[in-house]
């Protein structure tokens, strides 16, 4: 530790300089490209103090990624940086030589990326790329870059860090490359950490881990950092400042706990609604608030305010361009309804304007049915690998493990668990994309789960499925029209012609598309648009059970809101049965009736989602609930959160007994030598732990 | 997701016809350069009976290599031959061998690359061991030891090429198969409870075209140069058959009369630039990232 922050303090302030550490203004980074100039980051000011947090929020296509990229000017053409300044520790950046900009880089300002798994050399051991940082900026010989870079391993929280600092990239997880980006951005202990999106792409146990390292560090190192996210939770939880981009703009600036608090701009007040809350649930009321319409364009910004199109709160003045005005001291928004200082009123007496009474909601409730619409007993799922040698050992995937579930007719289960837990592998072994290796799957009596295509075929129409990414899960070269009318003409459902086009046009309707898009390709359409005609497919066949392999996780959390609203109508509106896979806990606790956590392919805990937040069984549940940043800086505050350590042990040679036991603080011998038995404790809560809430 | 991308994905496309037309011809300035010449060498071998001046196989020794003329453009060969005429008939049988070769290797190709992507097992790995010993030899010579062994003839060579020219596209196809057939959509469509059949004409074969046809025009004028080599070996065509490959053979010897080597040279030199720029240009056009600049 000592040795770590064996500071060179001149760094962190070089002489006579005062002030902020970072001074933007009048930022504005275009893309010229061939259909018009893209005003991405369109007059942007702000400041960051020295050892100061801040964070940057908005939507896909806000300008918050090209902002920061801009900060350490990264942008390649055809990107430029057309006007305004970024001082930094009084210094130009715009105005830079390459050479100073490259001195700059990695010492003064250090930046951490998004994607873990890309952002170092495949090809280097971890060694060389530590210590070249600390090399090319000329202060260590080798051998002391080489033992400050172990020491600094130990500090991200790597173990045996000796051992590390010899291994290629791809022996790390995420969220240990992660760690590595982040020792690397402090080598040179740079007086600014800019990190965007960087937990993003990790799991909500290994993120609540780098979020409290960056905090930590702050804290020790004093450097400042600008965290970019699109999470308010992750930004909650780091940040003592933020600013709302929209449309190339800064929207709204001030102290992170009152903008999350007491939104004083429109769109700020939408993102924060949006949002479910973990710790925050109204029974009965599923329906989330939504802004209507897209972003504006880039190339063309409309003349007033970018956001008064969809905009609940417009008035006529919005027709002009507001400007960025100081509401109470370290408070700004851009917005003509709030200029008076007044707030804006909370959701719930504006919008969110239930579209059934009250009383039709009790019935998507829980109810008990006695035949479950889906039982899957012992189901297992083994991928074989290849074998290393012609005579080795043959390795397996153990991805599912021997799983029991009912499901109802009529209810939401969400699964979750992390990445490697086998949620994904369990659905399309249910939707028999894959066989099972052993088990058997009754869907409404009929067992499938040995069954070839063709004796499946006719189930199909009632089983449906929705994906992940809508980019890869319509085909390129096919029409909506097209891709909705296959299913209905293969199982000769609608005789062809006006009929089909009929009931594509209906499909549409329902899930709220225009009836022009049926003519269109999937690339003209936005990431939410396709997920609704992802869904508007699954439905052409009238399914009575759909599952949703995180249906929602790829997209903003305003489109989010409007996907889980529209799937919430389906299901009153049909009947639907959803299983729904998601690693969002907020989001499963907001959909579902009941919840199943997955850990290591076996099932750790099954309750009521009312029952497995508040009163969690198994240690592994407690942890996943601990972990989820909560986007209100005042519970944030005063949260513990649990430290789960480490990462989910391989699952081609899975821990004996409990899988869990590895992890767990409670683990005793017992939990190594027998496996615990998934065992009901309270009426519908069932754990699979040798202590269940002892924890 | 930078500003840029989503700028090109939901940005209406409006911009002048001109200005379009000049960027497009920017763009694609090689590839349609590239396709003139394919188009001007086609043009000729179609229209070669009415270009030609001379029957390439008239031989008339008293004018022998004889230097390029107003009566002989490009001079005459050892036999006195039309060195402009046999130009102009050879195009015929370069074009069509390349195309023949190529397109025949392509279709075989991605069928055996189709069969061992779907079967997963023995099957594959019979397949795919065969591509395997097929690229344990360097091409022209494995070519070579097979035309050799069937005898001379334009026919036996371009059996002989098929045989080598096939697992290239065996080996592509089942890789894009096998990438297509994990995508989602293919997924959905399993779901969905298509057939097997629908899936693979109606959603995999549709994505995994585009790469092929980049190979197979990239790959054309490869196969003109290959059998160019062969003949040039004495393999390709049986004699007085106007033949490039054979003709630049027939002048490797003759350094004082450079005509007689140097023009069938040149036209197989244009005619293989001109595949590749279009099949660069082709790559570059199905390629949404490239397109994108």
């Amino acid at each position: 530790m000592d040795d770590v922050t064996r500071a060179t303090e001149h760094k962190s302030n070089p002489a006579g300089h005062t002030g902020p550490v970072m001074d933007v203004r009048d930022l504005r980074t275009q893309f010229f490209t061939d259909e018009g100039v893209v005003r991405a980051v369109d007059g942007v000011s702000f400041q960051v103090g020295t050892g100061e947090t801040l964070g940057i929020v908005g939507e896909s296509g806000s300008g918050k990624t090209v902002a920061a990229l801009s900060l350490m000017r990264l942008l390649d053409e055809p990107a430029r940086i057309a006007s305004g300044q970024i001082l930094f520790q009084g210094r130009d950046i715009v105005k830079m030589t390459p050479d100073e900009l490259r001195a700059l880089r990695g010492a003064g300002i250090a930046m951490v990326f998004q994607d873990p798994m890309t952002s170092l050399n495949p090809v280097l051991k971890i060694a060389r790329q530590l210590a070249e940082t600390m090399l090319v900026h000329g202060m260590l010989n080798e051998q002391q870059a080489l033992e400050r870079s172990v020491s600094l391993l130990g500090r991200m929280g790597i173990t045996a860090p000796q051992r590390a600092i010899d291994s290629y990239p791809h022996q790390f997880s995420g969220g240990m490359r992660q760690r590595v980006m982040l020792a690397m951005g402090f080598s040179n202990e740079p007086a600014l950490l800019i990190a965007d999106e960087p937990t993003t792409a990790l799991d909500v146990t290994i993120q609540a881990q780098i979020l409290d390292l960056l905090a930590e560090l702050n804290r020790d190192f004093g450097t400042a950092i600008v965290l970019i996210s699109h999470d308010l939770g992750v930004i909650a939880s780091v940040c003592s400042r933020v600013i709302v981009m929209y449309g190339g703009e800064v929207v709204e600036e001030g102290p992170t706990q009152k903008i999350l608090s007491d939104p004083r701009h429109p769109y700020t007040w939408a993102l924060i609604n949006a949002v479910p809350r973990i710790d925050r649930h109204v029974p009965g009321e599923k329906r989330l608030v939504t802004i209507d319409g897209t972003p504006p364009d880039p190339i063309n910004f409309p003349a007033g305010c970018r956001f008064a199109a969809r905009c609940p709160f417009k008035i006529e003045r919005c027709t002009q361009h507001p400007d960025l005005v100081e509401l109470m001291p370290g408070r700004k928004s851009r917005c003509w309804v709030t200029q008076d200082g007044k707030p804006l009123p909370p959701p719930a007496t504006r919008l969110a304007a239930p579209i059934l009474p009250a009383e039709a909601k009790v019935s998507a409730a829980p109810k008990s049915v006695p035949a479950p619409m889906l039982q899957l007993r012992g189901v297992v799922k083994h991928f074989p690998l290849p074998k290393d040698t012609f005579f080795g050992k043959q390795r397996v995937v153990h991805a599912v493990d021997g799983v029991d579930l009912d499901v109802a007719k009529g209810e939401t289960v969400g699964l979750v668990g992390e990445s490697g837990c086998g949620k994904s592998t369990l659905a399309r072994v249910i939707a028999r994309i894959h066989t099972p290796t052993a088990g058997s799957i009754k869907f409404d009596g009929h067992e499938i789960a040995e069954a070839s295509q063709s004796e499946i075929r006719p189930l199909r129409r009632r089983m449906q499925m929705v994906f992940q990414d809508p980019y890869a899960s319509l085909n390129p070269r096919m029409t909506v029209s097209q891709i909705l009318s296959e299913p209905l003409r293969f199982h000769d459902m609608t005789p062809a012609g006006a009929a089909t086009m009929a009931r594509v046009h209906e499909l549409l309707d329902v899930v709220g598309l225009s009836r022009k898009a049926a003519d269109r390709y999937p690339h003209e359409f936005s990431g939410g648009q396709r997920q609704r005609i992802s869904i508007a497919r699954a439905l052409s066949v009238k399914p009575d059970f759909i599952i949703g392999d995180e249906p929602i996780s790829a997209l903003d959390v305003n489109i989010q809101a409007q996907i889980i609203n529209l799937m919430i109508d389906l299901q009153e509106k049909f009947g639907l049965t959803y299983l729904i896979i998601a690693h969002d806990l907020a989001v499963v606790r907001h959909i579902s009736d009941r919840i199943v956590v997955l850990y290591l392919g076996r099932i750790a805990e099954i309750a009521p989602a009312e029952a497995l937040f508040d009163a969690p069984l198994h240690p592994y549940t407690r942890y996943l609930i601990s972990a989820v940043p909560i986007p209100d800086a005042d519970v944030e505050r005063g949260r513990k959160r649990l430290p789960l350590t480490g990462e989910p042990p391989s699952t081609i040679d899975p821990p004996s007994g409990c899988r869990f036991r590895t992890r767990c603080p409670i683990a005793k011998s017992v939990c190594a030598e027998v496996v615990p038995p998934v065992v009901e404790h309270k009426p519908g809560h069932f754990a699979a732990c040798h202590f269940a809430g002892e924890f | 997701m930078t500003a840029a991308d989503i700028a090109s994905r939901e940005a209406p496309r409006i911009a002048p016809p001109a200005s379009k037309l000049r960027r497009w011809m920017r763009r694609y300035a090689l590839a349609s350069l590239g396709a003139s010449i394919i188009v001007f060498w086609m043009l000729v071998a179609l229209f070669a009976p009415l270009i030609a001046r001379y029957a390439p196989d008239i031989v008339d020794v008293t004018i022998r290599l004889k230097p390029p003329s107003w009566q002989h453009w490009l001079g005459t060969d050892a036999l006195g031959r039309d060195v402009f005429s046999r130009l102009i008939y050879g195009s015929q049988i370069s074009l069509f061998t390349g195309f023949v070769v190529v397109i025949l290797a392509a279709v075989f190709g991605t069928l055996m690359g189709g069969i061992a992507a779907y079967s997963r097992g023995k099957l594959e790995e019979v397949i795919m061991r065969i591509t395997d010993l097929v690229f344990c030899f360097p091409p022209i010579i494995l070519a070579l030891a097979i035309a050799a062994a069937l005898g001379i003839g334009a026919t036996n060579t371009i059996i002989a090429m098929l045989i080598v020219w096939w697992p290239k596209f065996a080996r592509l196809a089942r890789s894009l198969i096998i990438v297509q057939r994990s995508q989602e959509y293919v997924e959905a469509a399993m779901v969905l409870g298509l057939s097997p059949a629908r899936i693979l004409v109606r959603h995999i074969i549709p994505n995994s075209v585009g790469p092929l046809i980049v190979l197979v025009t990239l790959d054309i004028g490869n196969a003109i140069i290959t059998f160019a080599g062969l003949s040039f070996l004495g393999l390709g065509v049986i004699p007085p058959t106007p033949e490039w490959g054979s003709m630049v053979g027939e002048g490797r010897e003759l350094i004082e009369q450079w005509w007689v080597a140097a023009f069938p040279g040149l036209a197989i030199l244009t005619i293989v630039v001109g595949f590749n720029f279009m099949g660069d240009g082709i790559r570059d056009w199905l390629d949404p990232k490239s397109r994108r600049r």
